[in-house]
This record gives C-alpha cells, structure tokens and sequence, in this order.
C-alpha cells in the first residue's frame, strides 16, 4: 500500500476510529504555558496554533500565526509517563495472624493510542523496550501498558531549538515502530496530512479513513519539510568516538566545571525518555499489620541512589553528573549496544540552570584535542 | 499481638505557631489507631493530663529565642529517649530567625509597646544548635503524612523513609510544568528537601523553600542563574531570607547578595 492523504477537515475520523477501538487516546495538549502530554478526546484539543521555542533552560509557547496541528515538538512529558509511570504499587501485604497475605497490584493496563510520537520518542520507546521487554527479566508493568500500544507518529515539520536528533541518528522522520505515521503540509492552497502505515493494524486503520491515494505533489512536499526539519536543527552533537573519549575522561576537570552549575535537582533525568530508574521502597501503617511495596521514579543525581552501608557512592555533584552523562552516551553502548540518547533536548531545555550536553560534550572533545596537540608536541 | 507497653510520646514548643504540632491532631483518621499505639504522654495542645518522664519519643517544635528556652531544651533532651524536631523553626530557626541578620534590640521597640519587659536572645536558632536531635523533619509546616511515617518508623524500629532530594524530583512526578523553565517564574525547588510533594509549582508559583535546604544544594548556581536573568541582589537576598533563611546554605547565599550599608 501506498502513502495516502488526509484532509485536515478529516484528522477528527482518526481520533473517532481509535475510540470506537476502545483506545484511550493520549496526545499533545496545551497546560499551563506548555504542550504536554495527557489524554485528548478530539483534533480540537491538540496544540493548534502553538509552536514552542526553545533553548538551554528556557521554554516559551508562542503563537505560530498558522492553524499546524503539530508544528512544536517536543515538551516536558514524554511517553514513559504512561508506558513506566512515576509511581506504581508493586504489592501489598497484610498480616493475617501467624501468615502474611500478600495481593499483587493487578494494574488495569488502558489500551493506549499515542499521537504524535517523535523520531526521537520512538526510539526512546524503543530504548525502553529493550530494558523492559527484551532483557532476562519482564517488567509487567510496562509491558501491560506497552504491548497493546498503538502509535500514531508524526514527522517532524520544525526542529526546536534543544533538538539534535540528526546527530544520534533518530528523527526528525519516524524510523521504525509506528502504526501510522503523519506528515503535515500546510500550503497556499491545502491543509492536508501525508498518512503512512507501518504495521498492520495501522493499515486496517487507514482503510477506515476517509484518505486518497497521494500523488507525486504530495509526497514531494512532505518530504520537503522533512528534510528542512533536518538542515534546521538547533543543536548537534559529534557521537565518533564518544564513547571512548568518555572512557578515557573519568577524570577530567571538566566534571568539576560542571559541578559548579549542577543543582542536583534531577529534573534532566526525569525529563529524559530513555531514563528508566526507580527505586523501590516499603511503607508499613502504624500498626505494623499492612505494607505495601512502591516504585517511583528516581535518580542518580540523588544521595540515596548510591547509598551503601555506610554512605553515599556519588557524593559529589561532578560525580553523578559525570555517572549521568558516561551512562548515556558511553557505557549505555557496553550495556545494550546503542547511546542512552536519542537528542530530544529535553535535559538541555528544563535544566532550570540550561546545563547542555551537547556543550559539554563539544568543550570535553576540544580539552582530548588540546591535549592530544600537546603530546604530539612534546614527541 | 499485644505489645507490652506503649511508647510514651511527648510534644514540646518552643518559638514556633503550633502549626507544626497541630499536624498530629490534623492525622484525624489516624489519630485513634496512634492512640493505641503510643501513650500520648504530654502533649499540651491535645490534653492537660501530662504523664511524667522520661519519654520514649519527644517531637520537638519550635526554636530556641530566649535563655529559658535553651535551658528547657536540655532538660527535654535529658527526659527524652529518642528526639525528633520537627517543622522549619526546629530545623533552622524558622522565620523569627530574620532577626539574626539585624540587630534584635533595634526590632524590639518596633513590635513591642514596652520594650523592657522583653528578655530575648540575639539570635533564632535550630534545637541542634543546643542538643542532640536523632532526626530532623523538615518543612513549614511539616507534612502530616511525614509526620506519620516518623512515627511509624519510630514504632517499627527503622529508618524513616523520608527523601532528603530536591522538590523538583516531586515536581516532575507529578507531571508539572516547571515554572522557572516554561515561565520564568524563580523557584528554590533545586535546592529544596522534598517532602511537601510540590505544592506551590503545582498552583504555578515558585517554590518558597518551606522545606529548606536539600541534601546537596548549590544555591550560589541558582542565584548566579536568576541575575543573569535579570533578577537584581536585593530580590535575590529576599528569595533566600523566608522560613528557612537562617539554614547555613540560605544564610549564607543570602548574605552574598546583600547590599552593605
Ligand atoms: S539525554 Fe537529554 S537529549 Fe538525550 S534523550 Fe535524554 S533528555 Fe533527550
Ligand atoms: S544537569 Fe541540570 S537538570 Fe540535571 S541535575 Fe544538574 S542542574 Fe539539574
Ligand atoms: S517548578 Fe520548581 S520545583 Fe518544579 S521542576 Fe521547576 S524548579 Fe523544580
């Protein structure tokens, strides 16, 4: 099957389709001065008209001038939010006399539609997956959550200011994953969405739509603004060699540089799609007779993180931010054979101080060449 | 399983509002099963009848302004078996400690129609400043549900689950929009214990560090930040001096900006 087309005046027969599905649609929304991501009912609760400029610990959402769809990027919340929620009860128990009764949580799982899913999100699910689905152990929560998911992508049409997603290879067209994926062209004449099914359930869903064929126009246009999305990107990041340069840079002061600027605060990693640590605690009532075992979302920018007998692993910020970035875009490759990053620039726009990693990689590459420029020197 | 005795628990005050205390009345669902766990021994604000000392477990609200105060602290030290402060005026001085960045005799006859009859001390300070406290419960007031699980850690013998990371981690689990990001509203979240689960950035306001300091702040960023955006040394003093001012971190940021005379 070839691409197809989609009116604008038609998006609302894809949000009805999903719903007769029995789908609970989570998409773009505007929420107190940003697009985030909750559940929508129709088209007309999308962010029409808002685009959102970006830039190291900034984020505005001004008006664009036009009626786009989808013509931001990407905001604070990212997919995981449904796919690996904050806070989850793993289990409770009960103490019945001599016995514990133990009840499993036995999370309804919503069969979720996402729409507007990024290059750069899809990948991160993907990135998830692989931790959560494909590894030694099954995580039931995310896979109850995941496995019935219907993803519904969008090519990017606009690079934000904190987006390097050229850089790691993952956007700003949808790679692999989607169900459908959109592209917006809004022209002189036209407001239409060039529609693309990648799997067969997002083919049975076409087929429901009130689509046409796209003709040569169509395709050519759309993937014009695909490609001008590309030469356009805000940021970029050299990924040759980056892992060993990180390796190799342990103990730089460059670490300490940027231990002057971090706050410890966390909001990078939790604003990260790709981040996935939790960490487990147990509460008791003040009787003792029931517990219940929680997991939340959690850092390696916290004290507790690293906390062994006797105290803290990481105490220094330039040591947890030095494990944060070397986890990445370093040791991530040793552990599951891509880059923990998938340049979205989440972590560059809501670091309240604008720490960028992509700065810091750029000036921790010119120190390994300053030095290097001085060995040849010396020999 | 029926325990042979119940705890014995006492509540203090000293320079505080009640409102840290009045937290334990407020645990209305729990407050019978607490009652059957723990004697409630002496607790002024619930009861008249005080059961003498020692206690098993003090909550001590309030912080230490006059001379009679830091004699009295030592004394509930001595009777009491585990200590716990609680609340923002118990952990750092609260908010009467803005007079330790002034001069205490020049605010007297300001507030007080006859000065003579005040004997107080020069500066506000935390309850650790004068004894040993085994825990310190941040926040202004403190969260009941904290306060519960103190308690309950107290009963059971452990170690209070209580994260000492920043507000922000609270913030983003609750899917908010950061504020000092989306609207360039200055927030102490970065540099804030957790614990009140984000309350202010929740109805878009910045937060006002009820909690004080986190457990690795670095306020000198954060302001070095905020003048760059255009905020001048006075506001930034202002951001640093509310109920948590005289916690050494704030203090001592405060006092960076401060204009000298
Ligand atoms: S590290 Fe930053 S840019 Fe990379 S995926 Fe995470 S939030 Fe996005
Ligand atoms: S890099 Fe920025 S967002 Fe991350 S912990 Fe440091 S200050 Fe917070
Ligand atoms: S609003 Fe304040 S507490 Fe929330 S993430 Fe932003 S800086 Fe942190």
């Amino acid at each position: 099957m070839g691409s197809k087309q989609l009116e604008r005046s038609d998006l609302g027969a894809l949000f009805r389709e999903l719903a007769a599905e029995g789908r609970t649609i989570v998409g773009p929304t505007v929420r107190d001065g940003a697009i985030v991501y909750d559940e929508i009912a129709t088209d007309n609760d999308l962010p029409i008209g808002w685009i959102d400029e970006q830039s190291a610990g900034s984020y505005r959402l001004v008006r664009s001038g036009r009626d786009g769809c989808f013509d931001f990027v990407v905001g604070p919340h990212s997919w995981k939010r449904f796919l690996h929620p904050p806070q989850v009860r793993l289990w409770s128990a009960r103490r019945e006399g001599q016995r514990l009764a133990i009840e499993e949580a036995g999370h309804e799982s919503p069969r979720y539609a996402f729409i507007g899913v990024r290059g750069c999100e899809l990948e991160a699910i993907a990135r998830q997956d692989r931790i959560f689905l494909e590894g030694e152990y099954v995580d039931a929560t995310y896979r109850g959550n995941r496995q019935d998911s219907f993803l519904v992508a969008v090519n990017c049409g606009r690079a934000g200011g904190s987006c390097f997603c050229v850089s790691m290879g993952t956007g700003p067209r949808a790679g692999a994953g989607y169900d459908l994926a959109l592209t917006e062209v809004i022209d002189e004449q036209r407001h239409y969405f060039l529609i693309e099914a990648g799997s067969e359930s997002g083919r049975a869903l076409i087929d429901r739509l009130p689509v046409r064929e796209a003709g040569a126009v169509e395709l050519a246009a759309a993937s014009a603004r695909i490609e001008a999305t590309e030469a356009s990107m805000g940021r970029s990041m050299e990924t040759d060699g980056l892992r060993e340069l990180l390796q190799a840079r342990a103990t730089s002061a460059q670490w300490d540089e940027i231990a002057k600027r971090c706050l410890t605060c966390a909001n990078c990693t939790m604003v990260c799609p790709t981040c996935f640590c939790t960490t487990v605690e147990d509460v008791t009532d003040l009787t003792g007779d029931h517990a219940e075992r929680w997991r939340s979302w959690d850092s390696c920018f916290t004290m507790d993180f690293s906390w062994i007998h006797g105290g803290s692993v990481r105490p220094s910020a330039s040591a947890r931010y030095r494990h944060w970035m070397t986890h990445k875009l370093s040791s991530w490759i040793d552990q599951f054979g891509t880059s923990g990053c998938v340049g979205c620039g989440r972590c560059i726009t809501w670091c309240p101080v604008g720490i960028d990693i992509t700065e810091e990689v750029r000036i921790m590459r010119e120190a390994a060449d300053r030095e290097h420029a001085a060995e040849e020197g010396v020999q | 399983m029926r325990k042979k005795r119940r705890p014995k628990l006492a509540v203090w005050k000293f320079s505080s509002c009640d409102g840290c205390q009045l937290s334990l009345l407020d645990c209305e669902d729990e407050l019978l099963t607490l009652a059957g766990e723990i004697e409630i021994a002496n607790f002024p604000e619930a009861s008249r009848a005080v059961v003498r000392g020692p206690y098993d477990l003090s909550l001590v609200e309030g912080s230490i302004t006059t001379e009679h105060d830091a004699a009295r602290i030592r004394e509930v030290r001595r009777l009491s078996k585990r200590l716990v402060t609680i609340g923002a005026c118990a952990t750092t001085g609260g908010i009467q400690a803005l007079r330790n960045f002034g001069d205490v005799r020049q605010l007297i006859p300001l507030v007080y129609a006859r000065p003579e009859y005040i004997r107080t001390l020069d500066r506000s300070t935390p309850i650790a400043d004068h004894v040993t406290v085994d825990f310190e419960l941040q926040g202004c007031p403190i969260d009941k549900r904290q306060l519960l699980e103190v308690i309950t850690a107290f009963l059971h013998g452990r170690k209070p689950r209580i994260s000492a990371a920043s507000v922000c981690i609270e913030c983003k689990r609750r899917g908010n929009v950061c504020v000092t990001v989306a609207h360039g509203t200055p927030c102490l979240g970065p540099l804030v214990h957790a614990g009140c689960g984000a309350i202010c950035p929740s109805y878009n306001r910045g937060c006002y560090g009820c909690f004080g300091p986190m457990e690795s702040p670095n306020p000198s960023s954060l302001s070095d930040h905020w003048l760059r955006e255009g905020m001048n040394p006075d506001e930034v003093t202002r951001a640093f001096r509310g109920f948590t001012a005289n916690a050494e971190p704030f203090r001592r940021e405060s006092e960076r900006h401060e204009r000298k005379e």
